[in-house]
């Protein structure tokens, strides 16, 4: 509970270069084995036209924070706790500071102002291009759908812009793509196809759910080229959920480490790289392979399995897989974000927050 | 297109060969023949003048014919001139008996058919999108009534109702003054009043079975990622769900229309006894047990028409509604 006072205090307003700023955001699903906190303490924020990379392994609640989000949890899954400011543009004018600061935890996930914001302002890709597109409409039919929902546009008008965002995100022959159904093109351009459709409402923030995860490699380096191209047209923040670090060296700006549900680590790119602070980064990082490392090293691995989401770890949520830990402390504590510098926090007992003297700041690595 | 349905149409033909010779074979199975049954009938086994009245008959009919000869003078008839053959137990010719009791029965089928997808469309949708509301609970509750009350009773119970609060005659499809009477407006008419019984009985049961397949069908869809997309790019629930998952939950159902007709069709006899419909199902009984065979095989060789043009009707609408379904060859597009 200590987490949730130190939020509350902190103030309401954004940060002049913020777009959305989550702050203990809490999302659970009360289902009849228990309650599973899904996301249980989730605090970041992102800047106006730059990339954060959400990263952890699977099942710490990436997909679900961005869902709350956009307040599409599936059932029963409801946000229950905490704040997601977003500055809201008037549509038409440019990226500015300024713009209405709204909690979207807040709105009605039916209401008429959420809708608004879905797609409109902040639109979504997903993993999985050939489920996420309905099999049976035509790729232009979705697309005219997004653009139609949020402006008043003839149907012909919409038609020509779908085939020019067809043709913006690299789709060849745009014009008779835009009649062809999903199961008639490959992955990748299904994928271009998914983006076409979140950009053309020219979002501030596009949120991707691992949109590289269902692809083969070529393409993958292609999608996540082709996403970094049009950051740099639309000017669009991404948030993007990933658990390749590769990906995230190659895209971020900055970087969330989420662990059951919680931001454990969250900073920029290069400082998660080089400065890890959480035991849980350090050990993410340890896991990749390296070239030249040799055939007969054994790759390092986080040992243990992410626990079940129905019996959590008291304490701190990683205690039982950390090489670090402190019986007594780190088991008996959930610990508080503690800031290291204006855009560096972390949530580990390691660097304070434990009452007792027992605090060791030195880590050695 | 064309070309896949001309394709089907010619496959139809065997097919429809192979079900009269299973037919014929199936009623030819039991011991004995009309002949048989009708002496029995008539106590005139040791009746000299009946025998040989019984040795006349044999020969007319051609009983005493093995099996091919006698199917071929049945097929070859139906294939040429369209003649059924001829009807032992009612001494008419087969074609006149079931035109009628086909077409009214036909209009039954589709009308119960329609009604039980308007409501189970309706209530399973209901179900399904407020899955565990207390709505669902209510519906699952009643469908499952409707679903263990024997058709009979209802039958009777609602015969019992629509005699003594609407005054209409008990049975059949037609009242008494209509019976015999050539089609017009007011035949038309009493015919919509005597229809709703039969409608609603048959449809009770459908409906109970349907409105399931509808919510589980549905609840499937309505977690698949496409809705998701859809949730995410702002639409409104109810557009959203009538745009998406309800159109992909339909599939199952088309799929299902060819062997909707032949069922209602042959299973509904208990219903039309009860009831006194002048449907095929009772007909189609009485034929069987007194082995009237022309009669029998012309019914199963109707249903089996019944059921190849409803799964061909079944698949041309699948195709028409969900465009992954391609009936060229993959290699040729």
């Amino acid at each position: 509970m200590v987490a949730e006072s130190v939020q509350t205090s902190a103030s309401p307003e954004l940060d002049h270069d913020s777009l959305l700023s989550v702050r203990a955001l809490q999302t659970h699903f009360p289902l009849d084995q228990g309650l599973v906190k899904a996301v249980d303490g989730a605090s970041f924020d992102i800047r106006q036209g730059t990339t954060l990379c959400v990263v952890g392994e699977s099942g710490c609640g990436k997909s679900v924070t961005a869902r709350s989000i956009l307040q599409i949890v599936d059932r029963p899954g409801r946000v229950v706790g905490g704040e997601i400011l977003f500055r809201r543009q008037r549509r038409g004018a440019g990226k500015g500071p300024d713009g209405e600061i709204v909690d979207l935890a807040a709105l009605d996930p039916k209401g008429a102002q959420m809708r608004r914001i879905r797609g409109g302002d902040i639109a979504m890709i997903f993993q999985e291009p050939m489920t996420s597109l309905s099999p049976v409409h035509t790729i232009g039919n979705q697309i005219v759908e997004a653009i139609q929902l949020h402006e008043n546009v003839s149907n012909r008008e919409a038609k020509e812009r779908a085939v020019e965002v067809l043709h913006k995100v690299g789709v060849p022959r745009a014009k008779q793509r835009f009649d062809s159904y999903p199961f008639e093109l490959s992955g990748g351009l299904r994928q271009r196809a998914m983006i076409a459709m979140a950009l053309s409402c020219n979002p501030a923030l596009l949120i991707a759910d691992e949109p590289t995860t269902a692809l083969d490699v070529t393409t993958q380096a292609q999608i996540l080229e082709l996403m970094r191209e049009l950051q740099d047209d639309y000017g669009m923040a991404i948030m993007f959920i990933t658990h390749d670090l590769g990906v995230v060296a190659e895209m971020a700006d900055d970087v969330v480490v989420m662990y059951l549900g919680m931001t454990v680590e969250r900073g920029d790119v290069v400082s998660i790289f080089h400065d890890p602070q959480h035991p849980y980064t350090r050990a993410l990082l340890r896991s990749i392979p390296t070239m030249g490392m040799g055939t007969r090293t054994r790759l390092n691995t986080i040992k243990g399995m992410v626990p079940d989401p129905y019996d959590r770890p008291h304490g701190c949520p990683f205690h039982n897989r950390c090489g670090e830990y402190m019986p007594g402390t780190c088991d008996q504590i959930v610990p508080p974000p503690i800031d290291l510098d204006e855009h560096r926090q972390v949530r580990c007992l390691l660097h304070g927050g434990a009452p007792s003297s027992g605090v060791r700041n030195e880590v050695n690595t | 297109m064309l070309k896949y349905i001309a394709r089907r149409l010619l496959v139809m033909i065997p097919t429809l060969f192979a079900i009269s010779l299973a037919s014929f074979f199936i009623i030819q199975l039991p011991p004995g023949d009309f002949l048989t049954t009708y002496a029995a009938g008539m106590g005139a086994q040791d009746n000299i003048i009946a025998r040989e009245q019984l040795a006349v008959l044999e020969e007319r009919y051609g009983l005493d014919e093995p099996f091919h000869v006698q199917y071929w003078r049945w097929i070859s008839n139906i294939v040429c001139c369209g003649d059924f053959g001829q009807s032992f137990e009612w001494n008419q010719p087969v074609s006149s008996l079931i035109w009628d009791r086909l077409t009214l029965t036909m209009l039954l089928a589709v009308v119960s058919t329609l009604f039980t997808w308007l409501v189970a469309f309706l209530i399973g949708t209901y179900s399904a999108v407020r899955q565990y509301s207390l709505g669902d609970y209510f519906w699952t509750f009643i469908g499952f009534i409707g679903l263990a009350t024997p058709n009979f009773l209802l039958a009777l119970v609602l015969m019992y109702i629509s005699f003594r609060y609407f005054g209409q005659s008990v049975g059949g499809l037609f009242s008494p003054e209509y019976q015999n009477a050539p089609w017009s407006l007011g035949k038309a008419w009493d015919l919509f009043q005597h229809l709703w019984i039969p409608v609603v009985i048959i449809a009770t049961a459908g409906a109970a079975s349907t409105i399931r397949i509808m919510r589980a069908n549905l609840l499937d869809e309505l977690h698949r990622p496409y809705t998701t997309t859809a949730r995410a790019k702002g639409m409104q629930e109810w557009r959203l769900i009538a745009k998406y998952p309800l159109r992909l939950a339909l599939n199952p159902f088309i799929s299902t229309v060819g062997w909707t007709i032949p069922t209602l069709v042959s299973g509904e006899i208990i219903v039309s006894v009860v009831l006194d419909l002048p449907t095929t199902g009772p007909l189609l009984l009485r034929a069987l047990s007194s082995q009237d065979m022309y009669l029998a095989g012309s019914f199963l060789m109707m249903l089996g028409v019944l059921t190849l043009i409803g799964t061909l009707l079944s698949d041309i609408l699948l195709a028409w509604l969900d465009p992954r379904i391609q009936y060229e060859k993959a290699g040729r597009r």
